[in-house]
């Protein structure tokens, strides 16, 4: 027998998970939108360098709240600075 | 006409003087094809995120050049065949720069949209608000 699924995510959410207390983040927002960049440069390696953890790797936007347009030009712009040797493609 | 960005490293192997006249060289190369050098940007010497060719530095140029391509080829063999040039990259940015300026253009249309919806709703309240009582507005 199976139960009912719920209908959708947002009764997911209502239910406090393990403990009492809910927590209410802080939505984040795309700082390219915020900030009204349109073009996102190869060449800016202090914008591109803050969405370049320890490991190298790009920061996903789930992380950062960057929207999906900027995600894809940042992205582009990141494999564009790791051609040229501005920004890393592996840090051990 | 289009528009292209062509990055390159100068091993910094190479005298001063030296990357003076390959940078004049390969825009020289550009131009002959007949080619417009728009810009040229020196970033100068930096450290490499990762080693090329077992050097950790080098030296950055941008050239900014307009052309139809043809030029994009021959500068490229060219760099290909110049050992001094450790790494290049050529990227086309007239499409990306259009695409930034129509967002840009969206964004102004948009903003002078609600500025005037705005205002104008504003300039209401404010007529109803002085028909209203006159002794609130100042």
């Amino acid at each position: 027998m199976s139960y009912p699924r719920p209908r959708d995510d947002s009764r997911r959410d209502d239910r406090p998970s393990g403990g009492q207390r809910r927590f209410i983040r802080a939505r984040k927002s795309c700082r390219f939108c915020a900030e009204k960049i349109d073009y996102v440069d190869y060449k800016d390696t202090r914008l591109l360098g803050s969405y370049i953890p320890e490991r190298g790797k790009i920061l996903p936007r789930r992380i950062s709240g960057t929207c999906q347009p900027h995600q894809r030009m940042l992205a582009e712009a990141i494999k564009r600075a790791r051609n040229i040797a501005l920004l890393p493609f592996v840090t051990a | 006409m289009r528009v292209y960005e062509v990055m390159f490293i100068i091993s910094p192997t190479t005298e001063e003087g030296d990357i003076d006249k390959l940078i004049t060289q390969l825009s020289d190369v550009a131009t002959s094809q007949g080619a417009q050098v728009t810009k040229i940007d020196r970033m100068g010497r930096r450290r490499l995120a990762y080693p090329i060719q077992k050097l950790t530095e080098g030296y950055y140029v941008v050239f900014t050049i307009e052309g139809t391509g043809l030029e994009i080829a021959e500068l490229e063999r060219r760099m290909r065949v110049t050992d001094a040039v450790i790494r290049y990259l050529t990227v086309r940015i007239d499409q990306e720069l259009k695409r930034a300026e129509k967002f840009r253009s969206a964004r102004a249309a948009r903003a002078a949209a609600s500025r005037a919806t705005r205002s104008s709703r504003s300039r209401s309240q404010i007529a109803v608000a002085e028909t209203s009582d006159e002794e609130d507005e100042e």
